[in-house]
């Protein structure tokens, strides 16, 4: 007999914390109010390159309630120890900006000094009052001119893949297409700004921070000051989105730690909205070449994946941009590369499915270029190419539901009625386009550890050093222990965000679930064998016993703790979660607008552990999509080499109204390989492929392909008027 | 934020007394724009005078005439029976702005004179002859796909970004301003000027200045007026051009029109020579295509923009013929 109250993995439980987090309750990392809390103002340089020739500090010394100034002419020289193993999260070459250390300017917006008040309007005000002389350098400023003479990447995986002769089998081919595709540079913009509280105590320190890994942040501040890692407790249990922006430890958690040790007192940093446009990460701007060859059937005989995208002058950021192309499509020829285009810009960091959102999107949109090209439907090229084992490391899938979501996705949306020509699908005055395209992204676990505790009230409270940016990890891992441990999810507790929990790897590249996911469920499954252990029991021990047995045996709790890590399966499978996308696009013909009524996806993901906060995961997968495909741009001006619309009113997410019907469906795809759990993932693989759907859809609609994104009305208007 | 002493204004005398002296204070009303202003120390004001306490709200219908009072909010006006039924183009223009949280706060006032969305403007660290003058203007050469490309001047494109006023000039609506001199009223067709040498000289208002009403007059043009609006997202978001329109219909005849458009002028902009080739004539795609055809007339692009002279002719196109029943 199973007790059907606690089997919740697969359920749409709502979020624990929802309840929390609309009423305030829950503490953000900006929230925490340590005694004597004094408050930052960070001053930014206002040239890309050069060298400060003189500072003047005192009048923002002098204004009221003004703690310190913090330069670099007094910060404390810090040892920026290196790290045995960089962490992934890190550039992979070169070396971190070091802040406050010397008069050298690598891009605008440089944190230059730190003012340090008992207010957060005092300190701002001080901050103004800064006064800065520069000697400017040369700075290079254009993406152009850099990719001019753009670099292989310094370390890391190694991007240059090949098969076979790509191009002599392209020049031979009796079909191909070769175009050039560009992304611009995006900005996370987390609702939540980035903010940390710094309090030392002695020699030890707390860090209250916005971040996805509360284990590296601490490691990274150990290595800068020099002290041991013990010595350092990171607190994060709540993060107001993130995107990929918190995954490394940034500038000003330092500046944060060392302003808080010159004070003497605590001192808490948020970055401004117009800072954090170069003060954190971005996604860089990507130039992609796609040239694909392939027989008269559509059947790919070629495949050249080409991309630059810019990074900083003192880190090598490198994404996996053409990696997916080389596993995508079955093609025996096949080349790729990435290259580095160093710029006077802070050092870009991965958003939301780095480098494979970049890749993907000019893969498909080149997929639909060859579909017309070829006269194939844009859906049949893409089976006629199936893949059916991963070509590039020539190894089986552990599961691909690909087909699957092909077909799903495809009926759901009626893609069989689509009007193959060009603009042929008209309603009224505007352009109705159809438009598909694959979304991949690989499935990746790494080692984790999570602890229980079995209390005799009979509720158990779970723990281990993750990280909820949003996607519901506290709500999966009490249902994924729920589940293990045979209780109702209610007498669960999740616990996270703190160094002092079992160690958890990064959140981030859709890693949680399966990573600490299945130590959640190794932990809960050994405690619950203690307890039958307790019970003498030769049956499963229940969860409603618990309390009793505790009690018999006068125990107040047992604790267990488990790890988890993958082991050979990921040298013996290609482990990727798929999806399929289509949009519907109405374009207006005189207005230059595209508006996107609806998009379907169906995603192949192994095991969905909720399948609420796994739609929720995938809407807004969607909504990152349209927005790249229609309004979202960092935009760059390279006479003073910064971004000028750094604000929310004038960087353009999507908005409700922009937002369609968005239909979400998950294939069934039992996956025995990945991980204990079955799960793939969902984070990443919801924002792959919709891009390039809308913009192939646009396509349909006007016969124009639009291959600079994002595909603005003044873009339309243009295009239409070439034609 | 640059430290700013405060003072809740009593009277509107208040307000004018004090702003005709140094340090010749801001003024703050709904704080949408102002707020923003002050963050990013666009303005670094010695002095606020808060006039929310003042008895400067209500919309009163009298005489064909609607008075709005200068602190109604834009939600206020845009939700009102007699606005929506005649004058229309108002209420679509202003449910056209910002967004619903935006519009329950900010005022009629101080949405004509919200400031241009340039980007240069706005950033402190940027040469800007509006903000500051004799620096220069770097949208020039710039990023400026959302410039204006009307009254422009080689010292500053920044494009007005009010909907709101496009469909008060259209409609010859006027304001109330009260100075330390008495109460006049100008059109708000000319309450903003044109940038030419001073383009950080935005208004005819003077220190001292205050709003005090908008009157919108009554007309067949206002009763059946309509409002377009282009921009990059479907809400919450300024435009790249609009267009308000009225016409005014004596049997199958167009005996008035007004065409006023937006985000192509550095100040909300009227289109006479439009209205005068639809006046006399039958509406229909025809006429409204040539009435519109000549309204980028004198357009100076500049780099970015130059897709809006043709969107501009689209817009008032399109405004027309939804109007005219022909869309």
């Amino acid at each position: 007999m199973t007790d059907q109250s606690s089997a919740v993995i697969g359920k749409p439980v709502s979020r624990v914390d929802g309840r929390a987090k609309v009423t305030g309750a829950a503490t953000y990392a900006g929230e925490f109010r340590p005694d004597r809390l004094a408050h930052a103002a960070v001053v930014t340089s206002s040239i890309p390159a050069g060298r400060i020739r003189a500072l003047f500090a005192d009048a923002a010394e002098a204004s009221p309630g003004v703690v310190l100034v913090a330069t670099h002419h007094n910060a404390p020289r810090l040892p920026y120890n290196s790290m045995a193993q960089r962490p992934q999260v890190d550039p992979q070459a070169g070396d971190q900006l070091r802040v406050l250390q010397g008069p050298e300017i690598q891009f605008n917006g440089q944190p230059i000094a730190v003012v340090v008040a008992e207010t957060l309007e005092q300190a701002t005000h001080a901050a103004a009052l800064v006064r800065v002389e520069y000697d400017p350098t040369p700075a290079v400023t254009r993406f152009e001119e850099a990719a001019k003479s753009p670099r292989k990447p310094g370390a890391g995986k190694p991007t240059d893949l090949a098969r076979g002769d790509a191009d002599a089998a392209l020049a031979a081919a009796p079909v191909s297409v070769d175009a050039t595709y560009d992304q611009p540079m995006e900005h996370h913009n987390a609702i939540e700004p980035h903010v940390t509280i710094a309090a030392w105590d002695g020699d030890r320190l707390t860090l209250w921070d916005k971040t996805q890994w509360v284990g590296n942040d601490r490691a990274e501040i150990a290595h800068v000051f020099g002290i041991p890692e013990e010595n350092i407790r990171v607190v994060s249990p709540f993060v107001g989105g993130a995107f990929g922006s918190a995954l490394r430890t940034w500038p000003h958690v330092t500046l944060a730690a060392m302003a808080a040790k010159m004070a003497g007192r605590p001192v808490k940093l948020e970055l401004t909205r117009r800072q954090l446009f170069s003060a954190i990460g971005f996604r860089p701007r990507t130039v992609q070449r796609v040239a694909l060859g392939a027989e008269a059937d559509g059947r790919l005989t070629a495949v050249i994946h080409e991309a630059v995208g810019h990074t900083s002058q003192y880190e090598d950021y490198a994404e996996t941009t053409v990696e997916p192309t080389a596993m995508l499509y079955s093609c025996r020829n096949l080349r790729t590369a990435y290259r580095l285009a160093p710029m006077n810009i802070n050092s870009p960091c991965p958003m939301r499915a780095p480098g494979v959102i970049t890749g993907v999107l000019a893969l498909e949109m080149a997929m639909d270029e060859l579909a017309e090209a070829a006269g194939i439907d844009p859906l049949e090229l893409r089976l006629r190419n199936y893949a059916e084992r991963d070509e590039n490391k020539d190894l089986p899938w552990s599961s691909k539901g690909l087909r699957d979501c092909y077909r799903t996705a495809a009926e759901r949306f009626g893609w069989s009625g689509r009007s193959a020509a060009p603009g042929s699908m008209r309603d009224g005055r505007e352009l109705v386009g159809w438009g598909m395209a694959t979304a991949v992204y690989p499935t990746h676990r790494a080692a984790a550890s999570a602890s229980v505790v079995i209390r005799d009230d009979g509720t158990a409270v779970v723990r281990s050093a993750a990280s909820d940016m949003g996607p519901g990890t506290y709500t999966a891992m009490t249902q994924v222990a729920a589940e293990a441990l045979d209780l109702p999810v209610e007498r669960v507790r999740f616990e996270l965000g703190d160094t002092d929990l079992p160690k958890a790897p990064v959140h981030g590249g859709s890693i949680t679930m399966a990573s600490v996911g299945s130590a959640v469920q190794a932990a809960c499954v050994a405690a619950r064998a203690r307890m039958r252990a307790l019970s003498n029991a030769v049956d499963p021990v229940r969860g409603a016993d618990y309390a009793g047995i505790l009690r018999r045996h006068g125990l107040p709790q047992v604790d267990v703790e488990a790890d988890a890590a993958p082991g050979i399966e990921q040298k013996r499978f290609s482990m990727y979660a798929f999806g399929a996308i289509f949009a519907e696009v109405r374009v207006d013909p005189n207005l230059g607008t595209v508006r996107v009524p609806r998009l379907v996806g169906a995603y192949g993901s192994g095991r969905i552990i909720n399948p609420k906060t796994a739609r929720s995961q995938c809407v807004g997968g969607m909504v990152l999509g349209l927005g790249m495909a229609l309004s979202e741009q960092s935009e760059w001006d390279d006479r003073f080499g910064k971004v000028m619309n750094a604000n929310l009113a004038e960087y353009l997410v999507p908005v409700n109204a922009d937002v369609p019907h968005l239909d979400v469906t998950f294939v069934d795809e039992h996956d025995p390989h990945v991980n204990p759990l079955g799960v793939k993932g969902l984070a990443e693989i919801a924002a792959v492929g919709v891009t390039p759907a809308i913009a192939n859809a646009v396509h349909h609609a006007t016969g124009i392909r639009f291959r600079s994104l994002p595909i603005t009305p003044d873009k339309v208007l243009a295009g239409l008027a070439k034609r | 934020m640059h430290p700013f002493a405060y003072t809740a204004a009593q009277t509107p005398q208040d307000v004018t007394t004090r702003g005709s002296h140094p340090p010749h204070p801001d003024i703050l009303a709904g704080g949408t724009d102002l707020l923003q202003l002050l963050k990013e120390r666009v303005r670094t004001p010695a002095e606020l005078i808060d006039i929310n306490g003042l008895d400067l709200g209500g919309i009163v219908e009298k005489n064909g005439c609607l008075r709005v009072g200068a602190l109604v909010r834009m939600s206020e006006l845009a939700e009102d029976p007699r606005v929506k039924r005649d004058w229309p183009v108002v209420s679509k223009a202003l449910l056209e702005s910002a967004s619903a949280q935006v519009r329950n706060m900010a005022t009629i006032a101080g949405n004509l004179l919200q400031r241009t969305r340039c980007p240069y403007f706005r950033d402190v660290t940027t040469p800007c002859n509006r903000r500051d003058p004799g620096t220069g203007c770097s949208a020039l050469d710039g990023l400026n796909r959302i410039h204006a490309i009307l009254g422009t001047s080689d010292r500053c494109i920044a494009a007005h970004p009010s909907d709101l006023a496009v469909a008060l000039v259209a409609l010859d609506a006027r304001v109330s301003i009260l100075g330390p001199d008495g109460e006049d009223e100008v059109a708000v067709e000319n309450l903003h000027r044109l940038p030419g040498d001073t383009p950080h000289m935005e208004t005819v208002l003077q220190p001292g200045d205050l709003i005090t009403a908008i009157h919108i007059p009554a007309s067949g043009c206002a009763s059946r007026s309509h409002y377009v609006k282009v921009r990059d997202r479907a809400t919450f978001e300024w435009a790249l051009v609009s267009a308000a329109v009225g016409l005014d219909m004596d049997g199958g005849t167009i005996r008035d029109a007004r065409v006023a458009v937006g985000g192509v002028g550095t100040k909300p902009w009227r289109l006479r020579a439009v209205e005068s080739l639809l006046i006399g004539k039958a509406p229909g795609p025809q006429v409204f295509k040539a009435a519109a055809d000549r309204a980028a007339d004198g357009a100076q692009p500049r780099g970015d923009n130059a897709y809006k002279v043709e969107l501009l002719k689209h817009t008032v196109t399109r405004a027309l013929m939804e109007l005219g029943g022909c869309a």
